[in-house]
């Protein structure tokens, strides 16, 4: 199956096509940044960026495992100096992900791009940093007082979900109850391996986050169940790599979708998979968005 | 880049995962540079890389200088625990990661310091015709004796207590760089690009390989902190041996970037 191509509204947003750079892939300098996009990406997503530059957790950082990655980068950023990063990167369809401790940091890191950045991706799912990402994204009470806090700046807010919760749409309604844009679904499954011959885990930070393909079909329960419960549109991320992905993803209710782990081996990912999925004899992409519903 | 497959024996990595190896021997080679060989050792391309884990500690990438043997310089806390350690312990190796240099006879050699570790195996296999080789002062030049077994070798050193006084560009003005078919660089960012500049004013930078270090994560091209400005290349994935010519007008000698991923100046 193809769908026809054409500029994709989704979240406050005119994309050029449904294909986004998922966050913390590839997305620390503006020149990567633009790489992506050179690539044929509909849409970049930023490292994530806090109120404090951070060097991450010790390494090991990543290790691959079989069908997936998994790491424990720690949130490592530059903070404020990441303006520099976006200067090449004017007018270009830049979502910047933002990470904080409560609901005045989200806004903080916010107002320091608002002048700069298209929209706003907040990480409320990151599984391995203390007192951030699922830390706070875990509870609905404070995923929509997060939400609240950026959202009311008037860009498009979009917020990304974690999967290590036993109902992921009660944190998707409290995004969509604080003004989110959208909802991005998932970001890694908690995950770890142990090194058997060095007898301890095999990551610096002992626990990560699970990405890859292993992973696509928790993000399409997920995605199917946001779709059931939520009205804003949401993007669908984690382990995405064919246009067959893409079209299973839509199916289940995304009306966008970001690309991570499959960008490793191949950047330009994205042109490849955009000529696999458009085609001018094929399906308007909103005849497909959720009909495996119903 | 290169066609000719340099045979040396070792199991094939997974390159993914990460692999206990011991540490067999500790070999002081100057006063700021060890060589720990391990077991066991893999195939790999001179100038590629691992990802060196000390447990407990950190990871550091790091260029192998045999199929079987990491040369480090103490520079910070990884390093330095690396230096703690004793023959009979175990690191965890992640890697060879990154293209390595061009495998081209006829090769001149230039390295700088703790440069030299990737390109001994380029040297050792009968490559290089002539390698220049500098560093601060003669007892920091390093395998200088098993190098001049294989190659002619010119010397220069920052405090004259070896060969021509001072950096090691000073030695290309004896060289005639187009009788070689390829230039292959590693050592200190500045000498670097001093050394880029002179190939580059004499019309050779398309023929000259260099071999970057960037603070890196995980090595394998998703993470991004080693993208290089202006066209984001990455070091570990894209490299970490470019093409001179495409080194021009890059961040090479300007500044890098830290762990949180800011600028610093070189």
């Amino acid at each position: 199956m193809r769908i026809t191509s054409g500029t994709v509204l989704v979240g406050g947003m005119a994309l050029s096509n449904h294909l986004l750079l998922a966050a913390g892939v590839l997305g620390t300098t503006g020149s990567s940044l633009a790489r992506i996009l050179a690539c044929g990406a509909g849409g970049v997503v930023t490292k994530s960026i806090g109120p404090y530059p951070c060097e991450g957790h010790p390494g090991p950082c990543v290790v691959e495992t079989e069908g997936g990655l998994l790491n424990a980068m720690g949130l490592p950023n530059p903070s404020r100096e990441f303006e520099g990063e976006l200067q090449v990167l004017a007018g270009k369809p830049v979502i910047l992900s933002i990470y904080g401790g409560n609901p005045d940091e989200f806004r903080t890191v916010a107002s320091w791009f608002a002048g700069t950045a298209a929209a706003f991706e907040l990480n409320l799912s990151c599984p391995h940093a203390a007192g951030y990402g699922a830390a706070l994204g875990t509870d609905p009470d404070l995923v929509e007082a997060c939400t609240q806090a950026v959202s009311s700046l008037g860009l498009p807010t979009w917020v990304k979900l974690t999967p290590n919760v036993t109902d992921i749409t009660l944190c998707g309604k409290a995004a969509e109850r604080g003004g989110a844009s959208a909802l991005v679904a998932i970001n890694t499954v908690k995950a770890m391996r142990i090194s058997t011959e060095l007898k301890r885990p095999v990551l610096g930070n002992r626990v990560g986050g699970l990405s890859g393909k292993s992973i696509f079909p928790v993000a399409v329960r997920c995605v199917y169940e946001l779709y059931e419960s939520c009205r804003i549109p949401i993007i669908g991320c984690g382990g995405i790599s064919s246009a067959g992905d893409v079209i299973e993803m839509m199916m289940a209710g995304a009306s966008a979708v970001q690309i991570g782990t499959a960008v490793k081996d191949y950047p330009c990912i994205f042109r490849s998979i955009a000529t696999d999925l458009y085609s001018s004899d094929g399906v308007p992409p909103d005849t497909i968005v959720g009909c495996a519903h119903g | 880049m290169g066609s000719l497959r340099i045979p040396l024996w070792g199991a094939p990595m997974d390159k993914g995962a990460l692999q206990a190896v011991r540490i067999t021997a500790i070999t002081q080679e100057t006063p700021t540079v060890r060589t720990f060989s391990f077991f066991p050792g893999f195939s790999f391309r001179p100038g590629q890389f691992v990802m060196v884990t000390i447990p407990g500690v950190d990871e550091i990438p790091m260029a192998l200088s045999r199929s079987d043997t990491i040369t480090v310089q103490r520079v910070g806390d990884a390093t330095g625990a690396l230096f703690q350690t004793r023959p009979g312990d175990l690191l965890g190796i992640r890697g060879p990661f990154g293209n390595g240099f061009p495998e081209q006879e006829g090769t001149l050699a230039i390295a700088g310091g703790v440069g030299a570790a990737p390109l001994r195996p380029l040297v050792m296999h009968g490559l290089v015709e002539c390698l220049l080789i500098g560093a601060r002062t003669a007892d920091e030049l390093l395998f200088l004796p098993e190098l001049t077994q294989k190659t002619s070798v010119l010397v220069a050193t920052d405090d004259g207590s070896s060969g021509v006084h001072g950096p090691v560009t000073g030695l290309l003005k004896e060289i005639p760089l187009s009788e070689y078919r390829q230039i292959c660089v590693c050592g200190p960012e500045k000498m670097m690009q001093a050394v880029l500049q002179t190939l580059d004013a004499a019309g050779m930078a398309g023929k000259s390989y260099l071999s970057l270090h960037r603070y890196m994560k995980c090595g394998i091209g998703v993470c991004g902190s080693c993208c290089i400005d202006p066209d984001g290349r990455r070091v570990c994935r894209d490299g970490p041996v470019f093409s001179g010519d495409s080194l021009l007008h890059s961040e090479l000698g300007k500044y890098t970037r830290d762990a949180s991923g800011r600028r610093k100046t070189v």
